[in-house]
């Protein structure tokens, strides 16, 4: 974890109520898709915790949605702003277990992680497949850019307004693939749990008080012991979640 | 660096900065980040005789210029302390580290305090009678003068180390809960932990925490904190810790002036990890503005 400026060099909404926002910055704290940075923002006292979409050596891109303040107030920063970030937060997904034909499924907000795992299983060689699951056509982002990296897309709409109608499980059963990895809602996991033929990854979301790991504010149980969702997690191995009721 | 001095129960501290129990692990998450010798000491997280997990999530809610937490001293239990954390804790923390202890029943404190007293690192034992998010202990044995000064009594009885004393806000008289704590032979007193608090989330119409209250720390607190460690200080003749809401060298001077001897620093570090390094950087700066010589001189000024 390193504490660094980051200077906002774009922040524009790619969807309802979705915002892509692109910073440039000391990135070197990051090891792996799927962590996360906090963000300082004037006015609010805890940070807001959002998962890296992407990233290169100064370069962050970040999609959020606006769910609550916090996150209305950074959908309204302009260019030029200068915001204190934690960068290099939580474990990320692991890739050395992806086999040759990885499954990569995001539910609405929680596509944005799988982005920079999508684009290094590729120039690993991987052959990648996404489903990427939204409500409504109104909410879909980053098919094409999912394209674009190469990998095999498929779209799922809840109300069937775009891609195939259902849940990214009615499109997952169609699928052969080696592992998974996926990030979004949690029902959604629950569903891919009853239905996945291999072993998997999910990553998880709690409200967190430092994103660190020094306030025990996100722990969950599991399988092998207590975890810090912002510490050992947020991406735990379908192996070890403990699914409460 | 004489000029930061303080002696707390006996032994001196290079400043009076000190990470709350709760914000800071048991150190060695914020080693990583910075050489943690630089602090006073620290009070690690509160400790039970068994382990626990505490409360359900969400236990964080934002409130404005603060938080609420309900974690419910969730700890690997004092056993594991002793043969995991502790030895971490060795290899990146050379001072006489605080033991912050919790429990249900009066044998549970007497228990892990006389554990944690055996233990060369610990310095200081800082008991918490005042954890506003468990129930049947915690706070229930911090709201009554009675029930506080049998609980310091008990485990005075049972360890050598300095014993101070952690009590809560939520009560109708702190002072008088200070003051049975000192007739019962505690070493120093600490202030304020969180004021029980309550966030309601308008979408679903339900507390945002899931144990339904938890308690308020942050900035917010700091004018109520500082009145208890003024009030409190002036009561009694044991030194005062003093914190709630502590987040900047002149929040330190202020708690000082008010009668604190030392300052503990909390919500900070969870928003800014680097918090307490910069408040002790920042201080002798803010010292010289102020034409403040040594903070041992302006303990109690203020009264």
């Amino acid at each position: 974890m390193k504490q660094a400026i980051f200077t906002v060099v774009s922040n524009n909404k790619i969807a309802e109520g979705v915002y892509k926002m692109i910073l440039n910055g000391d990135t070197s704290a990051i090891t792996a898709p799927g962590q996360f940075v906090n963000i300082k923002l004037s006015g609010f006292f805890l940070r807001r915790p959002i998962s890296v979409c992407d990233y290169d050596e100064k370069t962050l891109t970040l999609i959020y949605k606006t769910v609550g303040g916090g996150t209305e107030k950074m959908s309204g920063l302009n260019p030029g702003l200068c915001l204190d970030l934690l960068v290099g937060l939580g474990n990320g997904y692991d890739m050395s277990k992806s086999g040759e034909r990885p499954l990569l499924i995001g539910g609405g907000v929680g596509v944005p992680p799988l982005y920079n795992l999508c684009r290094r299983l590729v120039e690993q060689g991987k052959r990648v497949t996404v489903i990427l699951g939204f409500n409504s056509r109104n909410d879909v982002f980053f098919e094409e850019e999912f394209k674009s990296l190469g990998a095999e897309v498929h779209v799922a709409t809840a109300d069937g307004s775009w891609g195939e109608k259902g849940f990214v499980t009615d499109v997952m059963k169609k699928i052969d693939s080696t592992y998974f990895y996926a990030c979004g809602p949690e029902p959604m996991f629950r569903a891919i749990d009853k239905i996945a033929a291999t072993s998997g990854q999910f990553s998880f979301e709690e409200r967190m008080g430092c994103g660190f790991g020094a306030c025990m504010g996100c722990s969950c149980k599991t399988l092998t012991g207590n975890k810090r969702i912002c510490r050992e997690g947020p991406v735990m191995e379908r192996e070890e979640i403990l699914w409460e009721d | 660096m004489g000029r930061l001095k303080v002696n707390l129960c006996g032994t001196e501290l290079e400043n009076p900065i000190i990470p709350a129990s709760g914000t800071f692990g048991y150190g060695y998450e914020f080693a990583e980040l910075y050489d943690i010798n630089i602090l006073g000491t620290f009070s690690f997280k509160g400790t039970t005789k068994e382990p626990r997990f505490g409360n359900p999530t969400p236990r964080i809610a934002e409130t404005p210029g603060g938080m609420l937490n309900a974690v419910g001293l969730q700890n690997p239990g004092v056993d594991k302390v002793i043969s995991e954390e502790l030895p971490k804790l060795k290899k990146c923390f050379s001072k006489k580290v605080m033991a912050n202890v919790s429990g249900f029943a009066l044998d549970e404190y007497v228990y892990t305090c006389r554990r944690l007293d055996e233990e060369e690192q610990v310095g200081w034992l800082e008991v918490n009678v005042s954890c506003p998010n468990v129930h049947g202990g915690g706070m229930s044995f911090g709201t009554s003068p009675e029930a506080a000064a049998e609980v310091t009594s008990a485990v005075k009885k049972a360890v050598n180390k300095p014993v101070i004393i952690k009590l809560s806000p939520n009560v109708t008289d702190i002072v008088s809960v200070a003051k049975a704590c000192e007739d019962a032979g505690a070493d120093g007193i600490s202030l304020i932990n969180t004021l029980l608090g309550m966030r309601i989330d308008l979408k679903t119409k339900k507390p945002v925490l899931a144990n339904k209250t938890g308690g308020f720390s942050g900035s917010a607190i700091f004018p109520v904190a500082l009145r208890m460690v003024y009030q409190v200080s002036e009561a009694v003749k044991i030194p005062v810790i003093g914190m709630g809401g502590v987040s900047s060298a002149e929040d330190v001077i202020e708690m000082m002036l008010a009668g604190a001897t030392a300052v503990q620093v909390g919500a900070a570090n969870l928003v800014n990890p680097f918090a307490c390094r910069d408040i002790i950087r920042e201080l002798p700066g803010v010292m010289d503005k102020y034409k403040i010589n040594t903070l041992k001189e302006i303990i109690g000024g203020a009264r």
